[in-house]
């Protein structure tokens, strides 16, 4: 799982298919960045770019990423769903729960214009 | 093996009501505009092949009540909700009043919407017949005594001229029900509820309501995981979104469609039966669900075995 940080916007990029037997070991590497990053930062974009498939334990994951950043004021925002994922995230309601975008590079223009710059040199 | 549905709605029954029957009609006319019904059977032969599922049927309004049937007839009555005046006005029609039958129940749970039917189970008031309740709690005669009484109910449970017997069944421990090996298992839900593992002929049925299934509790998931092995058809709790389960509505006793998806695959399952429909969800809100789940299921399926998916509903016939 990669992480960057541009201006004030954490960008997380998780990868694989997470179903019932990988979403322990998603839930033990995503949720202490969360932790982390939603202490100096307010936002941490989830880059789904890299994960194909998530079942209902991984999407728990996510839900439990978003209640921790809420807790410290912060928030988790989703970026690049592949169109499996934008299906089963309409399906399981999940994109009612969370602010997604197209890409990475749009999450962060909504929700930090300023760390755009950061973004686009890399 | 047969799976007959009398209730599948969860918590409240409802009826349509006038906004629904407005809708229904408008979506028939439109459907129908311009055609000409020469008799009768032009206007049933279009209400079958042309009106979609949710206009000319929909998925009803009782609340739980399922019946396994057996190979050699014989039934386990699931749970006694509004359903279950319908089937034993349904008994008395085929069977007659005057023969004498022996009913065999087994019991969820007793919140309100899982007994409310039995006070409306004609066969209870006839002499002659037999009722055995069975279930893993050791409140079903209180719970049932107490909702008919006085001031709830008019007729005193101790007037029922059938005769009524409660037999306590043991989480783990298998069974012989109506010609039926029957085994519970112990579901998270308030005050806790029973799902029932039906086997027969070496056919299975699985019956698994008002459960709440922790995705968190990786034995408990493991548990049901190896309860619903290898089943024919699983009747699952899908009551809410996903979204829903796990934030607005968590601890509420119920699972999720998606959730009975992945328990079914993980457990080589051939038919996942959703059931205990949300009250406020019409019937075109249940039919979007069932098409819904029907595409997670093939995102979800990586190379295994299809799954059916289907969506319970009143008056429904499982052949198993």
């Amino acid at each position: 799982m990669n992480v960057h940080v541009f201006g004030d916007v954490t960008v997380v990029t998780p990868s694989g298919r997470i179903d019932h037997n990988s979403a322990e070991k998603l839930h033990e590497m995503l949720l202490p960045v969360i932790r982390t990053q939603i202490g100096e930062r307010r936002v941490v974009v989830l880059d789904m770019a890299d994960i194909p498939y998530m079942s209902s334990a991984g999407l728990r994951v996510l839900m439990l990423a978003s209640r921790e950043a809420k807790k410290e004021g912060g928030r988790v925002v989703i970026a690049a769903l592949q169109s499996d994922m934008q299906e089963i995230f309409e399906i399981s309601r999940f994109n009612m729960v969370f602010d997604t975008f197209d890409s990475v590079r749009t999450a962060i223009a909504s929700i930090s214009p300023n760390s755009l710059a950061a973004f686009e040199s890399g | 093996m047969k799976v007959r549905f009398w209730g599948t709605r969860g918590s409240l029954p409802v009826s349509g009501g006038d906004r629904q029957i407005r809708k229904r009609l408008k979506e028939t006319l439109k459907i129908a505009s311009g055609k000409h019904f020469v008799d009768e059977q032009a206007i049933e032969t279009f209400i079958d092949e042309q009106l979609p599922f949710p206009v000319r049927h929909g998925y009803g309004g009782n609340t739980s009540c399922v019946e396994i049937i057996g190979d050699d007839g014989r039934s386990v009555i699931c749970d006694m909700g509004s359903g279950l005046r319908e089937l034993g006005q349904a008994v008395l029609a085929h069977h007659g009043a005057g023969n004498s039958r022996e009913y065999d129940f087994v019991m969820s749970h007793v919140h309100w919407d899982h007994i409310m039917g039995f006070p409306f189970f004609t066969p209870a008031y006839i002499p002659g017949n037999r009722i055995r309740v069975h279930g893993c709690h050791d409140i079903v005669e209180t719970a049932l005594r107490r909702q008919q009484s006085e001031p709830c109910f008019p007729v005193d449970f101790s007037q029922l001229s059938s005769e009524i017997s409660f037999h306590r069944l043991q989480p783990g421990e298998p069974a012989e029900i109506a010609g039926m090996t029957v085994l519970p298992i112990l579901q998270p839900h308030h005050g806790d509820s029973f799902g029932y593992r039906f086997e027969q002929n070496g056919k299975t049925v699985v019956y698994s309501t008002d459960a709440e299934h922790r995705l968190e509790d990786k034995r408990q998931i493991d548990a049901f995981v190896e309860f619903f092995r290898d089943a024919d058809v699983v009747i699952f709790d899908a009551m809410y979104s996903l979204a829903d389960m796990i934030s607005v509505r968590e601890d509420w006793g119920h699972s999720s469609n998606l959730i009975g998806v992945d328990l079914c695959h993980l457990a080589g399952v051939r038919h996942y039966c959703m059931f205990h429909h949300e009250p406020a969800y019409d019937d075109a809100t249940i039919h979007r669900v069932l098409s819904e789940t029907i595409r997670y299921e093939e995102i979800s399926r990586e190379g295994g075995q299809p799954l059916k998916v289907s969506s319970a509903y009143d008056g429904l016939i499982i052949e198993v």
